[in-house]
């Protein structure tokens, strides 16, 4: 099998790039963390992950300041070119602020700081994220933010729906929806219309053994092995 | 020259923040409030003198960085 090479974008205030990097190692692939000051995304990576954390203390507003960060232009251009970006938490906000995913994350309905375990579920999986999953597939993913609010306007919803860009549904145990945080439609992820950059609130990263609670997390990233 | 920049969420988005508010205005029986939006303000000391120039560099702020304007719109007051 080839050897999956994955970059992981560290901001000031980024996180959980450690926790993603032990993720896709785990998985057999090589990493590289990339300091938001380069310029360039090396040849041959094959998936660029926008790490989850506070990029920047969120000031103004979460992923703002971080999207006009050096990096990225070169994940713009990855991205355009067709390269395979995944934005966790942060990362997530940071990609729908740089406008390569639609719509914006707002603070959480009820105004906490989520930070548990929660059920999400399969949407569309003709994806390569999601390729190695069964739509209507319910996993155990930790969740940890303030701002995961989703809003994107009904027409563009409708859009999303239509072109299989809703990923993952917020949801209980058997799969009914069950929604922490207000986002439209419990939307916990989505990803562009060209199926190579996808976002997500919750964290597959911190989902690795069981041990820790839920390794659920194993079998959501595989989808980048191939 | 000083731009005044007043951000707040789209008529239509749910503004949690000023729901919660409202909540607590009502707890402390301050009746006929009928709705809470709360907004963010920026100020910026611009070097430009002219007031032209100066609603369009603010207006370029805005779009770019100062607000998100999938769910905000924005307000600028030019002071000179």
């Amino acid at each position: 099998m080839k050897n999956v090479k994955v970059g992981i974008v560290q901001f000031p205030g980024t996180n959980c790039d450690y926790d993603t990097q032990y993720a896709f190692e785990k998985l057999g692939c090589e990493t590289k963390l990339i300091w938001h000051k380069e310029t360039a995304v090396d040849d041959g990576t094959d998936l660029l992950v926008i790490a989850g954390g506070f990029s920047y203390g969120d000031y103004l507003r979460s992923g703002a300041i971080a999207r006009f960060s050096p990096i990225m232009d070169a994940v713009g251009r990855y991205a355009k070119n067709g390269g395979k970006v995944l934005g966790i938490c942060n990362g997530f906000q940071v990609l729908t602020e740089s406008h390569l995913l639609p719509g914006a994350l707002k603070r959480n309905e009820h105004l906490h700081f989520l930070s548990k375990h929660h059920h999400l579920k399969v949407v569309a999986n003709n994806n390569t994220f999601l390729q190695k999953m069964q739509s209507g597939e319910v996993v155990n993913i930790p969740i940890a933010h303030h701002d995961g609010n989703y809003f994107i306007d009904p027409e563009s919803l409708k859009e999303l729906y239509n072109n299989d860009q809703v990923l993952l549904h917020y949801c209980d145990e058997n799969g009914n929806i069950s929604n922490p945080n207000g986002s439209v439609d419990a939307i916990a992820g989505i990803c562009n219309m060209e199926k190579n950059v996808f976002g997500l609130m919750p964290h597959p990263e911190r989902a690795m053994e069981a041990v820790l609670g839920s390794d659920d997390g194993l079998k959501m990233l595989e989808g980048f092995l191939g | 020259m000083k731009a005044i920049v007043n951000i707040s969420l789209k008529a239509g988005v749910l503004d949690s923040q000023g729901k919660a508010v409202h909540h607590a205005l009502d707890a402390l029986k301050f009746d006929g409030v009928d709705d809470v939006r709360i907004g963010k303000q920026i100020v910026l000391e611009l070097s430009q003198t002219d007031k032209e120039k100066a609603l369009e560099e603010v207006t370029q702020m805005c779009e770019s960085l100062l607000a998100n304007t999938v769910i905000e719109d924005y307000e600028i007051e030019l002071i000179s």
